[in-house]
């Protein structure tokens, strides 16, 4: 342990506990200086790497942020686009050019529920947010579209890391042994679409398993066996 | 007769039983239960909600608003009447004044964070458990905190002061007052401090340290509520 820091690496700590002491250490995400002392200000995991001490939160809901890929709901139609319902109190606009790059002839309300009918669920890109209430959605780039039938699974958003894994190899592992096409949205909407309704609720299972244990190290492997033992 | 004895032969600066729980509620963003004696308090964070009337919302940071109600059933004897009353209207503001200093809310910009706080069984001290529970709440729905909040009643019967007051204490008729006092250790600030009954000065003094010393002790449990949450089973 180095000196001045008061937790270890990876320890769980909650809010207000000090976590080192002296000027030597800068404060990271979710880290207050108070005097010269750090504080955690959420309850997660320390990660201290030489003088930075930040805090990675193993609980919180999802904040929408520019760039991020989300899954949502059409909420409602208007003239100039949809609203889509990501699980957030205020819906997006996705406005009818930031649809597609070729023109889209719409004229009233039937052309539009061709491309997008209301419950119909997206993945789209979040290419602009002012202050939490107006939030601007695109499927303009790769990879963004309606998507066809399958099922949405909520899971908590600080968990999408854990689910996706490093490179991908969680969310590979999946597909593989399920055979399901699974989606991750940043907002913590999973949706995935199976040959079979067993494959699809093993997926489910694992996805929901990974929510839980995904502080615990070790994953991974854990996941890996869970699949073996079921097959 | 004097009171030189606790009527539940507790000693005088000794709390009830304390126990915490996290997540209690699966649906709520962040949940807790908290037990001191026979009050028990379930609190339940929603969060971050559209708020309206429109002119309530802020730009720089979330509102937030709190609910203290004591279930139908949950008294000693009478049924308790549900609905808002003047008294749990009181108790929800002055709960909402105990928890905002050390809430940091600017991420929850024109929105609400809504706490629910539910008594399902009383046995004095609810808004102290109130507090305690809204506070795990709170931290389990990963709003940005400061400090944990924890809140003890204290009561001064004939001359003794006396820790973590039952509702046999608190019916006493030969001279009774009670304090709660909702408290940071870290920040070392009283949030809550409300009396009911006389007290002279020195008196208040002795309350204060004393109540200072039960939050300590309340405060280990909630720390360790929190990190139980997430121990390897």
């Amino acid at each position: 342990m180095v000196d001045g820091v008061l937790v270890l690496d990876k320890e769980i700590v909650v809010p207000g506990q000090e976590l080192a002491e002296g000027m030597d250490f800068l404060p990271g995400s979710n880290v207050l200086r108070d005097g010269n002392k750090l504080i955690a200000t959420k309850l997660g995991l320390v990660q201290i790497s030489n003088r930075l001490v930040k805090l990675v939160p193993l609980v919180g809901g999802y904040f929408p942020k520019k760039g991020d890929m989300v899954i949502g709901k059409i909420a409602s139609i208007s003239t100039s686009g949809w609203r889509v319902d990501f699980g957030w109190p205020f819906e997006a606009l996705l406005s009818i050019r930031e649809v597609s790059n070729s023109y889209i002839p719409v004229n009233g309300i039937e052309d539009m529920i061709k491309i997008y009918n209301f419950d119909d669920a997206v993945i789209v890109l979040i290419i602009n947010v002012f202050g939490n209430k107006i939030i601007d959605v695109s499927t303009k780039a790769p990879g963004l579209r309606k998507l066809g039938p399958g099922r949405l699974v909520k899971i908590e958003a600080s968990k999408v890391p854990r689910v996706i894994g490093k490179q991908g190899s969680m969310i590979n592992m999946i597909k593989e042994y399920t055979n399901c096409k699974v989606l991750v949205g940043q907002n913590g909407l999973v949706w995935l679409s199976g040959p079979d309704i067993e494959s699809e609720l093993l997926a489910v299972k694992v996805i929901k398993k990974i929510e839980d244990e995904s502080h615990v190290s070790g994953l991974t492997d854990r996941i890996k066996a869970f699949f073996e033992e079921k097959k | 007769m004097v009171y030189d004895k606790r009527f539940d032969g507790r000693k005088f600066d000794q709390l009830r039983e304390v126990d915490a729980k996290i997540g209690v509620i699966p649906n709520a963003t962040g949940s807790a239960m908290f037990r001191i004696g026979k009050t028990i308090a379930i609190a339940a964070v929603y969060a971050p909600k559209p708020l309206f009337p429109q002119f309530l919302q802020n730009d720089e940071r979330g509102v937030l608003k709190c609910e203290y109600n004591m279930v139908a059933f949950s008294g000693s004897g009478e049924r308790v009447r549900p609905g808002p009353s003047r008294r749990s209207k009181e108790l929800s503001l002055v709960i909402e004044k105990a928890l905002m200093p050390v809430l940091d809310l600017k991420e929850y910009a024109n929105c609400a964070v809504d706490v629910n706080i539910e008594l399902v069984q009383t046995d004095a001290g609810t808004r102290c458990a109130g507090i305690c529970a809204a506070s795990l709440a709170l931290a389990d729905a990963g709003i940005s905190m400061s400090d944990l909040i924890s809140a003890v009643a204290v009561g001064r019967i004939e001359d003794k002061i006396v820790l973590d007051v039952n509702k046999e204490e608190e019916d006493y008729e030969k001279g009774m007052a009670d304090i709660a006092v909702a408290y940071s250790l870290r920040l070392d600030k009283i949030t809550l401090l409300q009396a009911d009954g006389e007290l002279t000065k020195e008196q208040l003094k002795r309350v204060i340290e004393m109540a200072k010393f039960g939050c300590n002790k309340i405060r280990e449990v909630q720390i360790k509520a929190l990190k139980d949450k997430f121990m390897v089973k």
